[in-house]
């Protein structure tokens, strides 16, 4: 088993726990801007704008996220640009993040059917206003659930920050292990410890998922019905022989 | 060209009052179907006009076409003596921009088939806001106005309540009020109760019936309700094909009409 | 003091190990890939199947592999299973992690996929006594598959790009070669751009077959 060495080093990996929630709250906290100037961008009739949105996104969407994180750590200082550890990974977690989630954001607001911007249009209502009060209330409730899991992802994300010597969760297991000679099996109880992170985070998503379809007038799904995700959606006699 | 039968009467008809829409030459396809091709058509101010016709045959192209939701591919749409998509410079047309269009339909109002409430606000919010953004009213007398509305047809007890809590009809009321508060000159109610039961269209049809009665707003009516047409129309135009196939009172439209596919269309109507 | 800011010599230089590593980048995800689209299908029909103890367990383990990051799972199989006799090779412990992540995470989509088909669809089967097999080869699959098969693409682009991170584990795949040819030279630009490009090629081009299936799919 993991031995005795590894509970006398608990608070020091809780100390990590606390920077690996900072990171991934920051980094979403920077994402969800990012995603909305990035949908717009791309939905923007100004074709430079598209460009430009197009091409951070691809740029995110398309190479491999170490890739990203080491550029920030290794290349960004050549260019003069000197960011802390801290800084590149939040700033790398979050474009990533962010350019995933504006395709959610993108999808979200065209969603709003036809037959709402029709009205706005035949009330003569003012574009903006008609992006504020009509689309975007109708629009939000739709992204949360996503939103939601994208925060449990990056939590599982902020991991790769140990890679450029951000002390997160995972940082100080394998100083431990290398530094002060604690068994490797330090990494199943990280693994544990995300995991619990992560059942927490994803209980914490649903209720506020509860809570803001609750605000915006949405069905609620009961109590009861928790255990319905995990059924399957096939019935049973379709497995029978 | 569009108008063929009994054009004649119709032109009297629209030379009461100063008319309010003029279509000229209309053509509007959508990929290879032609919906409408040719059509000329005038309505004059404070005219009541029911316009039937299978389903297919532009009716609702034609109200598109006048709040703005579609342009013409080509011809003119004239609504209150204005150009909607052109400006006139010398006597030359030239095409106008989107700002144009909006400042000439500002005086239409669409009242449409599934409501189009917006979801998220009250009966009142619905209502008020649009009152403050189009007229630039403050919030207390748009307020105001538009509790009077929602209580003129027959909703004052419901403000408080969002469009799911409400019936079809009498979501479809609130969308009237909100057209209303706008104070159009030229109000289009397309198919207005095809999407209620029918235990519930003759609500939504009694505060068409006053509104015709008691304002001189213009009211262009796409229906399939006859009866209903008949009784408060002061002109009907059947469409069939993109064309205008009978064009006249109620009276003579509805009881002998001269066109054998309108004949044939309304004892189909009739006999549902 | 650098010369120029891009240096074409030294990025030809380093080209010949960065293919290396691309060759094995290639390899492993493909080799993954499979593991994760066979384990996956036996996977989801458990989880989906709906048998006493058996299916929650899969479920909870798809939820657990989903629920817990890829790198900490290959330092488990790296670093923790060989203290109790269980050691693979570097590119082994790659390919396995890589494959069972994958494999949990594609459980989901076919469950999302299954979601897809109107429970009218089951109900006409039911009520016509279709017999089984038919039920899922002429009426199931064939409306699932278009909606799978291009979830099933983009998890195979996801994982090309998250086996940058078997690096961490010494396996020299494409973005090790990087890193260590700019740790050699003290020169990261060029090296980390190109393994940035050779990633974006690879899965833009992916990208874009995905795209057509779907389409093709949206036709049927």
């Amino acid at each position: 088993m993991a031995g005795e060495s590894t509970f006398v080093y608990l608070p020091y990996l809780m100390g990590g726990v606390v920077t690996t929630l900072q990171i991934t709250a920051l980094a979403m906290l920077l994402a969800l801007p990012v995603s909305f100037l990035l949908a717009l961008g791309r939905m923007s009739s100004f074709a430079p704008a598209r460009w430009g949105a197009g091409f951070v996104i691809e740029l995110f969407r398309g190479t491999s996220a170490v890739v990203q994180l080491f550029w920030a750590f290794y290349v960004l200082p050549f260019f003069g640009v000197e960011l802390s550890p801290l800084a590149a990974g939040v700033l790398v977690l979050g474009l990533n993040e962010g350019s995933y989630f504006s395709e959610v954001v993108r999808a979200s607001l065209k969603s709003i059917v036809a037959g709402q911007r029709e009205a706005a249009v035949a009330l003569h209502l003012p574009r903006f206003y008609t992006f504020r009060r009509i689309v975007l209330p109708q629009a939000l409730p739709i992204m949360v659930p996503p939103f939601g899991n994208a925060a449990v992802l990056m939590l599982k994300f902020t991991a790769l920050t140990s890679l450029v010597t951000i002390q997160e969760l995972s940082f100080r297991a394998g100083l431990l292990r290398s530094n002060l000679g604690v068994s490797s099996d330090i990494y199943g109880v990280v693994l544990a410890i995300y995991f619990a992170l992560a059942v927490g985070m994803a209980s914490l998503v649903w209720l506020a998922e509860r809570a803001v379809n609750r605000w915006a007038g949405r069905e609620v799904i009961p109590w009861r019905e928790l255990t319905s995700r995990r059924a399957s959606p096939a019935p049973k006699w379709a497995f029978r022989r | 060209m569009g108008i063929v039968d009994r054009s004649e009467p119709m032109k009297a008809t629209a030379s009461q009052g100063r008319p309010i829409v003029r279509m000229r030459g209309v053509r509007k396809a959508f990929g290879p179907r032609v919906i409408l091709e040719g059509l000329d058509l005038d309505v004059g101010a404070g005219e009541k006009v029911a316009l039937i016709g299978p389903s297919g045959s532009g009716k609702t192209t034609i109200l598109r076409l006048l709040i703005g939701l579609t342009e013409p591919d080509a011809g003119t749409i004239e609504i209150d003596g204005q150009y909607l998509w052109h400006s006139s410079r010398g006597g030359t047309l030239e095409r106008a921009d989107e700002a144009h269009a909006r400042q000439v339909r500002r005086c239409v109002g669409m009242v449409f088939q599934q409501f189009n409430l917006f979801p998220h606000m009250t009966a009142l919010q619905n209502v008020h806001e649009p009152m403050e953004q189009v007229l630039r009213l403050k919030r207390p007398e748009a307020k105001e106005r538009a509790r009077a509305l929602l209580a003129r047809v027959g909703l004052g007890e419901h403000v408080d309540k969002r469009p799911s809590q409400l019936s079809g009809g009498q979501q479809q009321r609130v969308a009237i009020a909100r057209s209303l508060g706008l104070q159009p000159k030229l109000m289009l109610f397309d198919e207005v109760t095809s999407a209620l039961d029918p235990e519930l269209v003759g609500e939504v049809l009694g505060v068409l019936r006053e509104l015709a009665h008691e304002t001189d707003m213009t009211m262009l009516i796409v229906t399939h309700e006859i009866r209903f047409a008949a009784d408060i129309a002061d002109r009907v135009l059947v469409f069939d094909a993109g064309r205008v196939v009978e064009d006249g009172s109620p009276e003579i439209v509805l009881k002998d009409p001269s066109h054998p596919r309108t004949r044939q269309f309304l004892r189909a109507i009739l006999e549902r | 003091m650098r010369g120029a800011l891009w240096d074409w010599a030294y990025a030809w230089s380093v080209m010949p190990d960065l293919m290396r590593g691309f060759a094995l980048t290639v390899q492993l995800t493909l080799i993954s890939a499979a593991l994760a689209l066979s384990l996956g299908f036996v996977w989801s029909v458990v989880r989906l199947a709906g048998v006493p103890l058996l299916s929650p367990l899969a479920w909870f383990a798809a939820e657990f592999f989903r629920g817990t990051p890829f790198l900490i799972q290959l330092y488990v199989v790296f670093y923790v299973l060989p203290n109790y006799g269980i050691a693979f090779s570097p590119d082994a412990t790659g390919v396995l992690v890589l494959g069972v992540y994958g494999a949990a995470r594609s459980v989901e989509l076919y469950r999302a996929g299954l979601e897809s088909l109107p429970q009218g669809q089951w109900e006409a089967c039911l009520a016509l006594n279709l017999p089984l097999s038919y039920v899922w080869r002429r009426a199931v699959i064939p409306q699932v598959a278009p909606v799978v098969l291009p979830m099933l693409g983009n998890l195979v682009i996801v994982m090309f790009k998250d086996s940058a991170v078997l690096s961490t584990i010494t396996v020299l795949e494409l973005v090790s070669r990087a890193r260590d040819a700019g740790l050699a030279s003290f020169r990261f630009l060029e090296p980390l751009t190109l393994a940035g490009l050779l990633y974006w090629a690879v899965s833009y081009a992916a990208a874009r077959g995905v795209r057509r299936l779907e389409a093709r799919g949206g036709h049927r």
